[in-house]
């Protein structure tokens, strides 16, 4: 069992000054942390998921390192990690969605060296928008560009107000912007969905559309782009919604000066999926050809978007790659996690980070069940609870520093607060590529 | 037995709960709660509390239902928070596409009797 340092720190408060939240996409990196020994008592600008992080990534009283459920030492717990990969046939390394850069850097080593799979959780995010983007491009901007210029705001399937709290206040609707000197009031925010959600309520014009028909809505939205006559039955009856009011959107979509489209996973999860993404990517890029239109993912995770960039540094590709032949492979559908587990396909795993015990589908939850795994989590989660070896890690951005990518592609330092007695996720790492490359060797 | 689309998604009192502890209280309650629109609600005789059985194609749960405050929900929609019910409910098939049908799904609905008190004699 892991002991606090024998001397704690005293528990006068600290505070750590513009410390990075990485619960959401958003990675706000301006909270000041009050903190008192090993705990965060305050998070002064967190909302209501970042003070929860903060507050409730304390140190817990458990093993380090779990072999088949029983205590065992860190340095055990790698050789048999390592032991798993070395033997595998067809291993799969997943998550990486809530680590840092460096540690995701050694996954993807790993990976090679073992000639397996490497997926993140992008792909049951924004996998289907990662597909898109390599068809038809990504027209985007910076978050502090849509903070400064920003006059229309779309939200397509997204929920910022219950999945990114600070996104309306830190980014998009709120803030005064250089070229926007009255905040909201020089912005008009558009929610598209099909429920009425806590962001619906925020919006100036709520556009409810039907379920599974959010296809059809872009594509009208790019018809009417291009002037195109449409029948307005055809379109209500498709999507739910009267031409009329497609019509009044893209008249105010052409009269902004620089309008932006937030998206989530009402489009990416949905009928469509990545067709959904590309026709949204597609619009965006259509309407440059009348004023200035970004459009951006909304990213869930605090560093989902760094594993998407150092997968393509490593690999040259985001996710969903295949490194069984010696050079990298990428096809979603065959090399995604969601798909390999639930055909029963990989016979080992190493799951970083995540928790797909809990969100993915039966299937392959069943088979993720049914074969060795190793999983590193702060946190106890159903995902730890089954792991052949489970590494209880140090929280990054709370006990570790490392870099994160912001859902925007900014990378950010972390500023932790405190040090945890718990080994990081790039120690772990670092020390099975070490026992895996000495395996392999021998 | 009525077919609904069924949206599982995210919430606040989820994330809330994510950090807490996925074993704890808060995320727990989230991920067992069905909201559905007061309309379908009373057109059904649901009374808030009482527990619906959802069928797939792909598995069942059964679930206490909520109604959605006002107008949030549409009838014909139910809302859900990700989680294992959520899971148990969605196909394995990507359909070549890496992600799963995770959101918009028909599923069957049968209001399930409330269980009686046993006679205390």
């Amino acid at each position: 069992m892991i002991q606090p340092t024998s001397n704690p720190p005293a528990s006068e408060l600290q505070i750590i000054e513009d410390a990075t939240c990485t619960f959401c996409g958003c990675v706000c990196d301006d909270i000041d942390l009050h903190v008192q020994g090993h705990q965060i008592v305050k998070a002064q600008r967190a909302c209501v998921l970042g003070t929860s992080w903060f507050l409730n990534h304390e140190i817990e009283d458990r093993p380090a390192c779990l072999i088949e459920g029983r205590p065992a030492s860190v340095e055990q717990g790698i050789d048999r990690a390592a032991q798993i990969l070395v033997q595998a046939r067809y291993p799969l390394t997943y998550g990486l969605s809530d680590t840092t850069t460096e540690s995701q850097r050694v996954a993807v080593s790993i990976s090679d060296w073992i000639g397996g799979c490497v997926d993140t959780t992008t792909s049951v995010c924004h996998g289907p928008s990662g597909m898109a983007f390599q068809g038809a491009g990504e027209v985007t901007a910076s978050l502090g560009e849509v903070r400064h210029r920003g006059d229309m705001i779309i939200f397509w399937g997204s929920n910022p107000a219950e999945s990114h709290p600070r996104h309306f206040t830190r980014y998009s609707l709120m803030p005064k912007g250089m070229f926007l000197p009255e905040g909201r009031k020089n912005r008009t925010c558009v929610v598209v969905d099909v429920r009425k959600t806590k962001s619906a309520k925020a919006a100036d014009i709520f556009v409810q559309i039907k379920p599974k028909a959010d296809f059809e809505g872009l594509w009208t939205l790019r018809a009417l782009a291009q002037g195109l006559e449409l029948d307005p039955h055809q379109v209500e009856t498709d999507t739910g919604v009267p031409l009329s009011v497609w019509q009044d959107l893209m008249d105010r979509m052409k009269k902004a000066k620089y309008g932006v489209i937030f998206f989530g996973m009402g489009l990416t999860m949905t009928r469509g999926k990545h067709a959904n993404s590309e026709a949204l990517l597609l619009l965006t890029r259509d309407m440059n050809r009348y004023t200035r239109f970004v459009c951006k993912p909304n990213r869930g995770h605090g560093n989902v978007t760094g594993a998407d960039n150092v997968v393509t540094w490593r690999t040259g590709y985001p996710f969903a790659v295949n490194l069984a032949r010696g050079f990298p492979r990428f096809n979603p559908g065959e090399y995604t996690a969601a798909d390999v587990l639930a055909r029963g396909e990989a016979d080992a795993a190493m799951i970083i980070a995540s928790d797909p015990m809990a969100n993915f589908s039966q299937p392959a939850r069943e088979h993720l069940k049914s074969i060795p795994y190793i999983a590193l989590d702060p946190k106890e989660t159903p995902t730890t609870r089954h792991a052949a070896v489970a590494f209880c890690v140090a929280t990054y951005g709370i006990n570790v520093p490392g870099t994160v990518y912001r859902m925007d592609d900014v990378p950010i330092p972390l500023r932790p607060a405190f040090p945890s007695p718990f080994p990081s996720d790039l120690e772990i790492l670092q020390g099975i590529e070490r026992r895996v490359r000495s395996m392999l060797q021998n | 037995m009525e077919t609904f689309i069924l949206i599982p998604g995210r919430t606040s009192n989820q994330g809330v709960g994510i950090s807490e502890g996925k074993f704890k209280s808060t995320y727990q309650a989230e991920i067992h709660r069905l909201l559905m629109a007061p309309d379908d609600m009373r057109r059904l005789g649901v009374a808030a509390g009482q527990t619906v059985r959802l069928r797939s194609e792909h598995g069942q749960v059964d679930v206490a239902v909520e109604p959605a405050k006002g107008d949030e929900l549409p009838t014909g929609l139910l809302f859900i928070a990700y989680g294992d019910l959520s899971s148990r409910l969605m196909g394995g098939d990507t359909h070549g596409s890496g992600m799963p049908t995770s959101k918009g799904f028909d599923v069957m609905l049968e209001v399930l009797p409330v269980p009686t008190n046993p006679d205390p004699n």
